[in-house]
C-alpha cells in the first residue's frame, strides 16, 4: 500500500538500524512525545533493532491517559441524567474515573454514544432538538481543530442543545516542563508529527533554542521513527542542537492554517490539569465566553471536583520519561489494561499499555531471569 | 467500605459478589470479557466433559453414531450488506462451526425473532437468502421457530440455528490437541467481513467495495480431510478474529505460538480501512475463513489442497506452535522483532489519534 509499504520496509528500516549504529559512540537518551509513536515503537520492536547506547523513553502523548480523573467524573455525571446523551471518541469508554467508567454507565442505561468526528455528535443533537446532546471534547491540538468546529457550527445554526465537555491539552507546556525539571533525562526529542502537521514546528524551533536540546518532527511508521531517531543521533554525536523535519510529507513550518484559525477563534489558553502529572501553566484549552452558551460545565453548573489518584503507580515518573513501564512493581501484576492503576494503561495508545499488549514477553523474560 | 456495608458481605451470602454487575456490549466481542461470562456463569451452570472442551461444536455419541451439534445466534446491522446478509450468515455460520470439527452438517433449525413492524418485504429477502444458502450448502432446514416482539425490542430481525452434522468414526479434532512443532494453516485473508459491515455502518465508501466473506467451509474442510490425517484442529475465527481463535487453541493445548507477520494474508482495502479507523485486522471478523493446527509433515500436503479449492486459493502457513512461553502467541514482524498478539479484552475502540 503506497505510503504505508515502504514506511515499513525491513530492507530499509534494517538500513536504518545499521547507521545509527555506526554513529553511536556514547548512550544518548530520546523521547518520542506522540502515544501513536509510543504504539509503532512497541508494535515493532524497534527498540530491539537499536544499539544498547539509545535508549528511548516514552512522553506523555497518550491525550487519553493524561485527561483527569475529574473529567471522567464529570462526564459521569452528565451521562447519568436521563435527558442527555453524551457523546464521545471510543477509546475514552473504557477510561475509569474514580468509580467507574462510561462502559459502565452504558450498561445501566445512560445514552452514550461513540462517533469518529465531533462533526457526527452536531448531527445527533440535530436530530434530537429535545436532548440536551455533550460531546466530550478531549486531545491535543490534533483534536482540538474538529472539535472548535463542531462548536463554531454549533453556534452559527444557534443549536442551543449541543455543547461541548472540554480537556484540551498542549503540547510544547509539557515538553517545556520536562526539559525544566532538575532530574530531566531527555537529550533529544521526536516531535509529534500529527500535532505538527496542524500547529507546524514554529514554537519547537524556540524551545530548541532555549534549552539546546535536538527536536525532530517525526512520523508513525517505523521507518520514520528510525529515520528520526538516527538525525537526533547525528546531532547528539556531532554536538548540535537544531530543529529538524522528518515528517515532510505531512508536515510544513508553518502547519494548517485554516486549522489553527478554527481553534484561535472557539478556543483560549488556560492551565490545565494533567492526569499523572499535576497543572502545568499554560498547557490547555478552553472555550472562549462567546462560545459559553455551549460550554457543558456551564450550562449544567458543574462543581469542581478534586480526586486523588492511586499512590502505588509511578505514572508521573514513566510520563517524564524517568522511569519504564517494567521499572514499575505493579506492572503486569495488579496493574492490567482491564484494572490499570494509573494514566499509562488506560489507553491503548498509553506506554504502560502498549508494552504490556505488545512487549510483556520480554519484561516477563528479564524478570525471570532476574529472579 | 462503610461498616454497614461490610456486614451485609458478612451475612455469608453463598454467591461470590461479582465486580461488575451488569452485562457489557464488550461481553459479547468474543474476547476476554466473553470467555469471562462464560466461565462465571455458563460452564459452572452446565459443567459436563463434552461442554468443558469449548470446541464451535458439541461432539455427542448416540448409539454408537458420532454426531456434531452446534447452535449460534445471529443479531447483524445491518441486515444486509455487501456479499451477503443476515439470513445467509445464518447457514453459514452454523455449517462452519460443524465444519470445524470435521462434521459433514446434515440438519438446521431456524428460529427467527422479529421486530413488530418489519417489512414483509424484508423478511421475504432473508427467508429466500436462507433457503439458498441452505440449498447450496446441501443442509435441509427441518424445525423452525418464530416470534414476535415489541418494535424497539430487537434490530428489525435475530435469527438463531442450530445444526447437526454426521462425524466419520475415529475422527478427533479438538483445540488441546495442539502440539510444539505444528504448523498453522490459514485459508485466506483476514478481516474482510468486519471491514464489510463497518464500512457499511460507518458509511466508508472503497473504489472496490470490501465484500464479506460469509461462506460455509464444509468442502473445503471435508478436501482437508480426504488428504491428510495430521489435523489436529480447526476454528473459523468469527467474533475476536484471528488472534482470538488461535489465544484460545493456545490457552486449552498448553502451548505457545509464533506467526509471521508477512506470511498474513490482508487486502489492501482491509489493511486501508484498518489504518484510518485504528484497527488491527487480527481482531476483525471473519464469517468464510478458517485456520488449522496440523502436524509438520501435514502442513504442505494440506496446503495445496486448500489452494485446490475455490475458498482456499489464498492459504497461507502462517506460523509455528511452540513449547509454552511468556505470552502464548508471538508475531515475528515484518522488521524481524518480536511481540505479543493478545487475546482481545472486549471490543476494538477507535483510538483518538
Amino acid at each position: 500500500m503506497k505510503y504505508l509499504d515502504e514506511y515499513r520496509d525491513e530492507k530499509i528500516a534494517r538500513a536504518l538500524a545499521q547507521e545509527i549504529r555506526e554513529r553511536v559512540t556514547r548512550p544518548w537518551v530520546l523521547m518520542e512525545i506522540c502515544g501513536g509513536q509510543t504504539h509503532t515503537i512497541m508494535r515493532y520492536g524497534i527498540d530491539e533493532l537499536l544499539p544498547r547506547e539509545v535508549e528511548l523513553v516514552h512522553g506523555p502523548g497518550c491525550p487519553v491517559c493524561v485527561t483527569p480523573l475529574e473529567m471522567i467524573d464529570k462526564a459521569l455525571e452528565l451521562a447519568a441524567r436521563t435527558d442527555l446523551t453524551l457523546v464521545s471518541y471510543g477509546d475514552m469508554l473504557r477510561v475509569p474515573g474514580s468509580s467507574s467508567d462510561l462502559f459502565h454507565a452504558k450498561a445501566n442505561g445512560s445514552d452514550v454514544r461513540v462517533v469518529y468526528s465531533p462533526l457526527e455528535a452536531l448531527k445527533i443533537a440535530r436530530a434530537n432538538p429535545n436532548r440536551k446532546v455533550v460531546f466530550l471534547a478531549i486531545g491535543f491540538e490534533t483534536t482540538a481543530p474538529p472539535n472548535a468546529m463542531a462548536v463554531w457550527q454549533a453556534h452559527r445554526e444557534g443549536l442551543q442543545n449541543f455543547s461541548v465537555l472540554v480537556s484540551h491539552v498542549l503540547v510544547p507546556p509539557a515538553m517545556q516542563v520536562l526539559l525544566a525539571a532538575p532530574d530531566n533525562r531527555v537529550q533529544g526529542f521526536i516531535a509529534p508529527g500529527h500535532v505538527c502537521t496542524v500547529m507546524g514546528y514554529r514554537q519547537y524551533e524556540e524551545m530548541v533554542q532555549q534549552f539546546r536540546v535536538p527536536i525532530v518532527v517525526g512520523g508513525f511508521e517505523p521507518v520514520d521513527l528510525l529515520e528520526a531517531i538516527l538525525m537526533l543521533v547525528r546531532q547528539l554525536e556531532e554536538g548540535h542542537a537544531i530543529m529538524e523535519n522528518q515528517y515532510v510529507r505531512s508536515v510544513t513550518r508553518e502547519g494548517n492554517l485554516p486549522a489553527q484559525q478554527i481553534v484561535e477563534a472557539v478556543f483560549e489558553v488556560c492551565d490545565q490539569k494533567w492526569r499523572g502529572i499535576g497543572t502545568i501553566p499554560q498547557s490547555g484549552l478552553r472555550l472562549r465566553p462567546e462560545f459559553s452558551a455551549h460550554d457543558a460545565e456551564k450550562i449544567f453548573g458543574m462543581a469542581e471536583i478534586k480526586v486523588e489518584e492511586p499512590t502505588e503507580c509511578i505514572s508521573a515518573q514513566v510520563l517524564k520519561g524517568l522511569k519504564k513501564p517494567p521499572d514499575c512493581p505493579v506492572f503486569a501484576n495488579g496493574c492490567t489494561p482491564e484494572s490499570p492503576l494509573g494514566a499509562p494503561m488506560v489507553s491503548a495508545e498509553g506506554a504502560c499499555a502498549a508494552y504490556y499488549r505488545y512487549r510483556r514477553h520480554k519484561v516477563l523474560q528479564e524478570r525471570a531471569c532476574n529472579v | 467500605m462503610s461498616s454497614q456495608a461490610t456486614s451485609l458481605n458478612s451475612l455469608s451470602c453463598p454467591v461470590p459478589l461479582p465486580a461488575v454487575e451488569r452485562v457489557l456490549l464488550g461481553h459479547g466481542s468474543g474476547g476476554r470479557l466473553s470467555a469471562d461470562l462464560l466461565h462465571r456463569f455458563f460452564l459452572p451452570a452446565f459443567q459436563n466433559p463434552v461442554l468443558s472442551r469449548l470446541d464451535d461444536q458439541a461432539i455427542v455419541k448416540v448409539n454408537g453414531e458420532c454426531l456434531a451439534f452446534t447452535t449460534d445466534s445471529f443479531v447483524v446491522k445491518p441486515l444486509f450488506f455487501p456479499g451477503g446478509d443476515i439470513g445467509s450468515l445464518a447457514v453459514h455460520g452454523t455449517v462452519n462451526d460443524l465444519a470445524m470439527g470435521g462434521a459433514r452438517p446434515l440438519y438446521l433449525s431456524a428460529a427467527f425473532i422479529l421486530e413488530e413492524g418489519l417489512p414483509f418485504e424484508t423478511l421475504r429477502r432473508v427467508v429466500e437468502s436462507f433457503r439458498d444458502a441452505a440449498a447450496a450448502a446441501q443442509v435441509e432446514v427441518v424445525t423452525g421457530d418464530t416470534k414476535v416482539v415489541e418494535k424497539g425490542s430487537c434490530d428489525g430481525m435475530f435469527i438463531n440455528t442450530s445444526g447437526i452434522g454426521s462425524v466419520q468414526p475415529g475422527l478427533h479434532l479438538s483445540a488441546d490437541l495442539a502440539r510444539p512443532g505444528d504448523r498453522i494453516l490459514l485459508s485466506g485473508p483476514i478481516g474482510d467481513h468486519g471491514i464489510a459491515i463497518l464500512a457499511m455502518r460507518e458509511g466508508l465508501e472503497f473504489e472496490n467495495p470490501v465484500r464479506s466473506d460469509s461462506a460455509p467451509l464444509h468442502t473445503l474442510v471435508a478436501e482437508m480431510l480426504k488428504t491428510s490425517e495430521g489435523i489436529r484442529c480447526m476454528r473459523d475465527p468469527t467474533r475476536g478474529g484471528l488472534s482470538s481463535s488461535l489465544n484460545e487453541i493456545a490457552a486449552r493445548s498448553g502451548v505457545g505460538m509464533t506467526l509471521e507477520e508477512r506470511s498474513i494474508p490482508i487486502r489492501e482495502e482491509v489493511r486501508g480501512a484498518c489504518e484510518m479507523l485504528g484497527l488491527d485486522p487480527l481482531y476483525i471478523a471473519n464469517e468464510g475463513k478458517l485456520v488449522a493446527i496440523v502436524e509438520p509433515g501435514a502442513a504442505e500436503p494440506l496446503l495445496a489442497a486448500m489452494r485446490r479449492h475455490p475458498l482456499g486459493r489464498e492459504a497461507q502457513i502462517i506460523g509455528t506452535v511452540t513449547a509454552k512461553e511468556f505470552g502464548p502467541v508471538i508475531m515475528r514482524t515484518t522488521l524481524g522483532t518480536t511481540r505479543i498478539v493478545d487475546m482481545l479484552a472486549a471490543d476494538q475502540l477507535p483510538r483518538i489519534c
